[in-house]
């Protein structure tokens, strides 16, 4: 490669909101249920029905709107999008082209140079489509109108980003601040958030952007960095080969690490954008705009101060806990319970993130409650049962969520504190062990621990340490 | 004397008196639809089976005393664009012909809440696209005063059933003027209220910012007793809108002593028949004689309200009908290869040559490249029509012109020149761009003994105005019957 090239990234962002109901009418937006179950009239376009908008949609477009620096369109307005498409039941998506509600905002995002603004040229509400199954067995196609209506925010990025690293971290931001104002849960694997990635290149120093593609079919962080990678490495060879870079619509195949061509811009579709005149324009009084502010949740940043001032953790642990507000959410609810913030933050900095790996689990899969976490920061501390069974007991509530007082109960698991019980079984260590004990006596200090852990296996682990070893001492 | 040729509110009040029952009015009305249905296709679907027993079932609330309002028992047709559960809903197309909503329409509910048999659909302009009734899957309705005449569309069918006493009054809708043209040339009273005022939740929509429902009937009286009944606040249509009063009735009351009525001149110009010109003004003078001040003033901007009409509703329409596509209900072509295909051939057979027209028309102005040129251009028409109202209304309280340029024409004239029937809708779709209540009432009939409309319209939330100026003029002349219904008589 002779010149050097710069590659330049923006990115569309789409986001499942988590309403209830659907955006233009009352039907449930919950996950699964049996196909066309959660539909009516309005969701399934059924001639004569019409849309009535869902105000919580609105707040959370505003919420994520204020936290991204966004301007909030004071008279925003929805736009009909026309195409023929058997999941979209009316054969045009409700949007938001000419109004939407949030315009020029930003996000802060580290970069190894340090913090790097990325712009966002829009944020708009609209509604997500219908599901096609197709029935290879019966040479047929099916629609499932269940997911038809769900309310979506689409965030559009400015070409700011330069890397896949910043694309990440700029993803992972948003994630971040939406999780925290509870607007959606974020989870690319299931689609509530969804990126496609405008991608161009161009030599560095030149100001002109070069044609970009457009690459969908997005499904993790890996393979958006991929995907990245792949995109600009092709559009490279095209243009050291002296060819044109297509501006087109590309899928990405994470299996095969390539992409091919969906669309190119010459057959793209005229969606004939036009006001939808079911819907009034969404007034968003000063009033309504302050409700929404006030209700604004403790963002990251804020939290970060907060947990330094209040819990005195380290700056370390608090920004491992907060990068996630599953994680968040336990450490306070969990504090709030059992009192003890440092207690509680080791347990989910070692053990939960040491499961987390073995299991291959993000911080959203977390199970457990707050109250048998706290139940078992208890039982440890209380010295009722000792650090290697609370470890053992820790294992069953990150799976299952266990009670851990019951089940140190059920399975016996109380530390063993009964003097005298204890010195009859060490009294049979010191017995069986002849050689150990001479060792002791000579001098090898390290003797003893052999000792403790006969006595503890001997205990089946239930040991009091501390007792053990005086008793130890005491005999020998 | 037959009980279909009283008003509705003179059916409801011998109802109510218990001199008739709910069911003999079903009867008389089934018996007249099997009379003269069969020549003048008024309706598209009669519901036989079921409407003598909704008739006993109103019949038991009014003798338990839980239905008293003035509209129980009285008989009615709805307009087959407006959902009804269980009874299919056509449109007068081929594409809905077997089409059964799941949900009845607000107005529709409202309708029967206040004790309203429905008696079936009646025929329409396909998808309400046409000013004839000619337009119709299901063949033309003819007009009761002549068949060989059409009753003007869209909502021809409806009309001609009020006129031929095939129903106590009727639910119609208009886009363009589709309530107060087939009004006027079937000689009945019919009224298109102000935008947002009966909800269109449930009325299968043409051009969703001017769709409004309304009622025909045979005089202003029963007009206004229908439009209480219908009219409401429905949170499901959200252009639907709370109005202060829904009491429209008692406007009756009032004469119209000092009412300022404007007379816009471009109203009265080329292409205006001088009959249907001279009736108007003569009622006019009708309505001086009763104390209401006339005054002639230039409206201006008439000419470009077909233009922006055409422009806007066929792009409405154009996104509207998009959702007939032979997947989800409505017609599906027999035979096909993949998607595209199926779309293409479900459609081109499913819909009849205007809905075409209007498809690609509206397709046309909302693509990218003409879009500014057409539809924004329209829309910043629209804008200046309303405003050109707002002064007229800040000198006058009613604004009176003809309804239609000339008398109903004969069946097969129209069709072959849509230009000239888009036309004929230059005194009725400005009211509908400005979102304003207008009213049709009869004024007459031509040397052809065709019917003639006057039209009043008034400011937004004005009906009890027009109504007021209907009623008072309806006080000085009776009731024309029809011929064909004056026959039964």
């Amino acid at each position: 490669m002779s010149k050097q090239y710069e590659t330049v990234i923006g990115l569309e962002v789409h986001v499942e909101l988590a309403t209830k109901t659907k955006i233009f009418c009352s039907c449930s937006t919950e996950f699964g249920g049996a196909p066309n179950t959660h539909t009516c009239p309005v969701c399934t376009g059924m001639p004569g029905s019409l849309p009535v908008l869902n105000r919580q949609v609105v707040e959370y477009a505003a919420a994520v709107g204020l936290a991204t620096n966004c301007s909030i369109t004071r008279k925003c307005k929805f736009d009909r999008k026309n195409y023929f498409y058997p999941d979209n039941p009316q054969n045009y998506q409700i949007s938001q082209l000419y109004e939407p509600i949030c315009r020029n905002g930003y996000v802060e995002i580290d970069t190894p140079s340090g913090t790097k603004k990325i712009g966002i040229h829009e944020i708009h509400m609209e509604e997500d489509a219908g599901k096609l199954i197709h029935d290879e067995w019966e040479d047929c196609s099916l629609v499932d109108f269940n997911r038809s209506g769900v309310p979506l925010i689409e965030i559009v990025s400015e070409p700011d980003m330069r890397s896949a690293d910043e694309v990440i971290a700029y993803l992972d931001k948003l994630r971040l601040i939406i999780q925290y104002l509870g607007a959606s849960d974020c989870k690319l694997q299931e689609g509530s958030m969804r990126a496609d990635v405008n991608l161009s290149v161009r030599e560095v120093g030149s100001e002109k952007l070069g044609t970009r593609t457009e690459m969908k079919n997005l499904n993790s962080f890996k393979a958006i960095a991929r995907a990245i990678e792949g995109e600009k490495e092709r559009q490279i060879e095209l243009l050291e080969m002296g060819r044109p870079v297509i501006q087109e619509t590309r899928r990405w195949d994470d299996n095969k690490e390539s992409s091919h061509a969906m669309r190119s811009k010459e057959d793209a579709q005229d969606y004939r954008y036009f006001p939808e005149p079911d819907l009034p324009p969404v007034i968003i009084s000063d009033e309504w705009l302050e409700e929404i502010k006030a209700r604004q949740p403790e963002l990251r940043t804020e939290k970060l101060i907060r947990y330094k001032k209040e819990f005195d953790i380290p700056d370390y642990d608090a920004q491992i806990i907060t990068s996630s507000k599953k994680m968040a959410d336990l450490f306070e609810a969990t504090t709030a319970l059992c009192g003890k913030p440092k207690k509680v933050s080791n347990w989910l900095m070692v053990e939960t993130m040491h499961l987390m790996k073995e299991h291959d689990m993000e911080a959203d899969d977390l199970k457990f409650s707050p109250e048998n976490l706290a139940k078992l920061i208890d039982l440890a501390d209380a010295g009722t049962i000792n650090s290697s069974v609370a470890k053992e007991v820790f294992e069953k509530v990150f799976l299952d969520d266990i009670d851990p007082d019951q089940y140190v109960e059920e399975h016996g698991l109380k530390t063993v504190s009964d003097e005298g019980a204890l010195r009859s079984v060490i009294e049979q260590v010191i017995a069986s062990n002849p050689q150990s004990v001479e060792d002791y006596r000579n001098g090898k200090e390290k003797a003893i621990g052999f000792l403790v852990g006969q006595t503890m296996k001997a205990m089946k682990g239930k040991a009091n340490p501390g007792l053990v070893n005086q008793i130890l001492k005491e005999l020998l | 004397m037959s009980l279909m040729s009283l008003t509705a509110l003179e059916l409801g009040k011998k109802i109510q008196a218990k001199e008739v029952s709910a069911v003999e009015a079903a009867k008389e009305a089934l018996g007249q639809i099997k009379k003269l249905d069969g020549s003048l296709n008024c309706f598209v679907t009669v519901e036989e089976d079921s409407v003598l027993k909704k008739a006993e079932e109103v019949q038991k609330k009014i003798d338990a005393g839980e239905l008293a309002g003035p509209l129980a028992g009285v008989p009615a047709a709805v307009k087959d664009n407006i959902c009804t559960e269980g009874v299919r809903t056509t449109c007068s197309s081929r594409m809905l012909e077997n089409f059964v909503p799941t949900y009845t329409a607000e107005a529709v509910k409202n309708l029967e809440q206040a004790g309203v048999v429905v008696l079936g659909k009646s025929n329409m302009d396909e998808f309400a696209m046409g000013s004839t009734t000619e337009t119709s899957y299901f063949g033309p309705t003819r007009n009761p005063w002549d068949t060989e005449h059409v009753p003007g569309g869209s909502s021809g069918g409806s009309c001609a059933a009020v006129a031929a006493e095939e129903c106590s009054f009727a639910l119609g809708s208009d886009t363009g003027g589709s309530i107060r043209q087939p009004s006027s040339f079937c000689g009945v009273t019919g009224l298109k209220p102000t935008y947002g005022t009966v909800s269109r939740y449930g009325l299968i929509a043409y051009g969703s910012s001017l769709d409004q429902i309304g009622p025909i009937g045979k005089d202003a009286a029963d007009c206004a007793a229908v439009l209480e009944a219908v009219a409401s606040h429905d949170p499901k249509d959200s252009t639907s809108m709370k109005r202060d009063s829904y009491d429209f009735l008692s406007a009756l009351d009032e004469d119209v002593r000092g009412l300022r009525i404007g007379i816009p001149k471009d109203y009265f110009g080329d292409g205006l028949d001088e009959e249907v010109k001279s009736h108007i003004l003569e009622a006019a003078k009708v309505l001086e004689s009763r104390g209401a001040v006339l005054e002639e003033f230039d409206l201006s901007l008439v000419e470009y309200a077909i233009p922006a009409y055409y422009v806007i509703a066929s792009a409405e329409a154009s996104s509207n009908l998009a959702r007939f596509d032979g997947v989800k209900y409505g017609y599906r072509t027999s035979e096909y290869e993949g998607l595209h295909n199926m779309y293409k051939k479900s459609r081109s057979e499913g819909f009849g040559p205007e809905v075409k027209r209007r498809i690609m028309l509206g397709s046309f102005v909302l693509s990218s490249g003409y879009y500014d040129a057409y539809y924004l251009k329209a829309l910043k028409t629209k804008a200046l029509i309303k405003q050109a109202f707002d002064r007229a209304f800040e000198k006058y309280d009613v604004i009176l012109g003809p309804a239609a340029p000339t008398t109903a024409p004969k069946l097969g004239e129209s069709l072959s020149d849509p230009l000239k029937m888009y036309l004929g809708d230059i005194y009725t779709v400005s009211v509908n761009l400005a979102g304003l209540p207008g009213i049709t009432v009869p004024c007459g009939t031509d040397g052809k003994r065709l019917p003639i409309g006057m039209q009043l319209i008034g400011d937004c939330f004005q009906e009890r105005k027009i109504l007021r100026a209907a009623h008072a003029y309806e006080q000085t002349r009776a009731y024309t019957h029809c011929p064909l219904a004056a026959e039964q008589v």
